[in-house]
């Protein structure tokens, strides 16, 4: 590998800024789908919690910057690792076996580009409010504005593979913070791999569920 | 269909008829797969003994036999290393090359052998691979500096059971370097981790615990491995069935001895045992 090792973060120090990084953002994504969960509440409830959040700017910026800094170290490390990982290889086996390495942790890269692509279309879409939205404004109005964006049947449609493959995503990368931080063994293992699990069903079908709901007429 | 009796040698036991695909390949070039026929192969041979029945039949076609790693024949030096049909060690978990019988393979069956296939073992002929690096990360810190000469009174440094047993289930990696070959990312986690741990939890590895744990993470860094992603498969391959637990482990070590590097009161790094 590279000659230089001040160039070249340790391998585990990579993988504790990584470890790190997705903790923040795994735990954002249950604050966001909790927040999202109030769609079901009615139009005034989101509206009303939407205004809240723009009242506190401190707040709202505070966390901004955190998440901000979260994705770069995230997306920095992931590349890193993937590409020092190639290498490392030397093309790998003529023929591949795999006996245990699961399908999310084989895909980490492929999710992570992809939900990449899905935060930067989001952010353009009920964000900055560029995208799929037919030019309307709607100001403070977010119900309306949601309704509106999930109407679109590709739309709704490309969030709900994006957010199966979150669940793919937060499956082995939850799982593999406690690995990483050394607070696994053989015994707690395999519950941590079934909590890891849970916790990206849970945020996925969350997250789902109101998308779903505009596609099928439950939310109007 | 094959009676069973057609493949029986003179003394009786069933042999096979194999379709071979060996890796082939000479210092500084690419190389590529040879194939090879090998007839009469008994199934209570070992890996090893079917290489050696296909590098005498080489001989005597006036052909080069194929170079391979070997040594005690038992499963306890580490020195076989082959990835057998992508599996490093064949297809029987918890063995190493030499331990695998012909007995786990069917008659007519293509098996594809190749070396390990990492960046941090360049081949140095055919089937065997520069496993060096491992002994340079040994080198960094797998040791604890004691004065030698005669042993001190057993007793004297008290090891609870359970702390011993871990240490030794630890110290069981035979360096074969199966973890590297494994590994889909090429990394020598599993190995660093054992040997880390074996010392690490001792109390003859405290003085040198933080050092050590440095020294051998930046050497195995150094020497192109990989970084573990948690893909597991190293486990799955080791022939003396290391757990991820060693990773997790060294993990937390190599967390520690940062913070306490990053915290000492010099603030410079310590150098002890050196």
């Amino acid at each position: 590998m590279s000659a230089c090792s001040c160039c070249r973060p340790a391998s585990i120090g990579k993988k504790i800024v990584m470890a790190l990084s997705g903790l923040v953002l795994a735990g954002f994504v249950l604050g966001h789908m909790s927040g999202n969960l109030l769609m079901f509440k009615g139009a005034d409830a989101i509206n009303a919690y939407a205004a809240w959040l723009h009242a506190h700017p401190g707040m709202l910026w505070g966390a901004r910057v955190v998440l901000i800094l979260s994705t770069v170290a995230h997306i920095w490390t992931g590349v890193l690792l993937t590409l020092e990982n190639r290498a490392a290889r030397a093309g790998g086996p003529a023929v591949e076996a795999t006996r245990r390495a699961t399908l999310s942790s084989r895909t980490m890269p492929y999710s992570g580009v992809v939900i990449l692509t899905f935060l930067v279309f989001h952010l353009l879409h009920y964000t900055f409010r560029t995208v799929a939205l037919g030019g309307q404004e709607f100001g403070d109005k977010v119900y309306e504005m949601v309704v509106a964006g999930f109407s679109q049947p590709a739309v709704a449609v490309f969030y709900i593979i994006s957010m199966i493959l979150l669940c793919l995503h937060l499956s082995h990368g939850i799982s593999s913070v406690f690995q990483t931080l050394g607070l696994r063994n053989e015994r707690w293992r395999g519950r941590l791999d079934a909590v890891a699990t849970a916790y990206g069903w849970l945020i996925a079908l969350g997250f789902i569920s109101i998308p779903l709901a505009v596609l099928l007429g439950c939310i109007k | 269909m094959v009676k069973e009796h057609d493949n029986l040698d003179s003394h009786g036991e069933q042999t096979l008829s194999l379709r071979l695909r060996v890796w082939r390949q000479s210092r500084g070039t690419t190389g590529h797969f040879e194939d090879h026929a090998l007839a009469a192969v008994p199934t209570s041979a070992s890996f090893l003994e079917m290489m050696d029945m296909l590098n005498e039949q080489l001989i005597k076609e006036g052909k080069d036999t194929f170079a391979f790693d070997h040594d005690c024949r038992e499963g306890i030096c580490g020195m076989c290393s082959m990835t057998i049909n992508g599996m490093p060690h064949g297809p029987l978990p918890g063995v190493t090359t030499c331990q695998l019988h012909m007995r786990n393979f069917r008659d007519g069956e293509m098996i594809t052998v190749e070396p390990w296939r990492a960046k941090a073992f360049p081949v140095i002929k055919d089937l065997a691979v520069n496993r060096s690096a491992f002994d340079k990360v040994i080198q960094a810190g797998g040791f604890i500096t004691v004065r030698t000469g005669s042993a001190t009174e057993a007793n004297n440094t008290l090891i609870p059971k359970p702390v011993a047993d871990e240490a030794m289930d630890a110290a069981e990696c035979i360096g074969c370097g199966a973890c590297v070959a494994s590994c889909k990312n090429g990394s020598a986690m599993l190995f660093v981790g054992a040997k880390i741990n074996h010392l690490n939890i001792l109390p003859q590895g405290q003085p040198e615990r933080e050092r050590r744990t440095l020294a051998m993470v930046k050497t195995m860094d150094d020497a192109g491995f990989g970084n573990c992603t948690n893909y597991g498969e190293c486990q799955a391959h080791c022939p003396k069935s290391i757990t991820l637990d060693v990773i997790a482990k060294l993990n937390r070590d190599y967390l520690r001895a940062r913070v306490k590097e990053f915290f000492s009161s010099t603030g410079k790094p310590r150098k002890g045992g050196d």
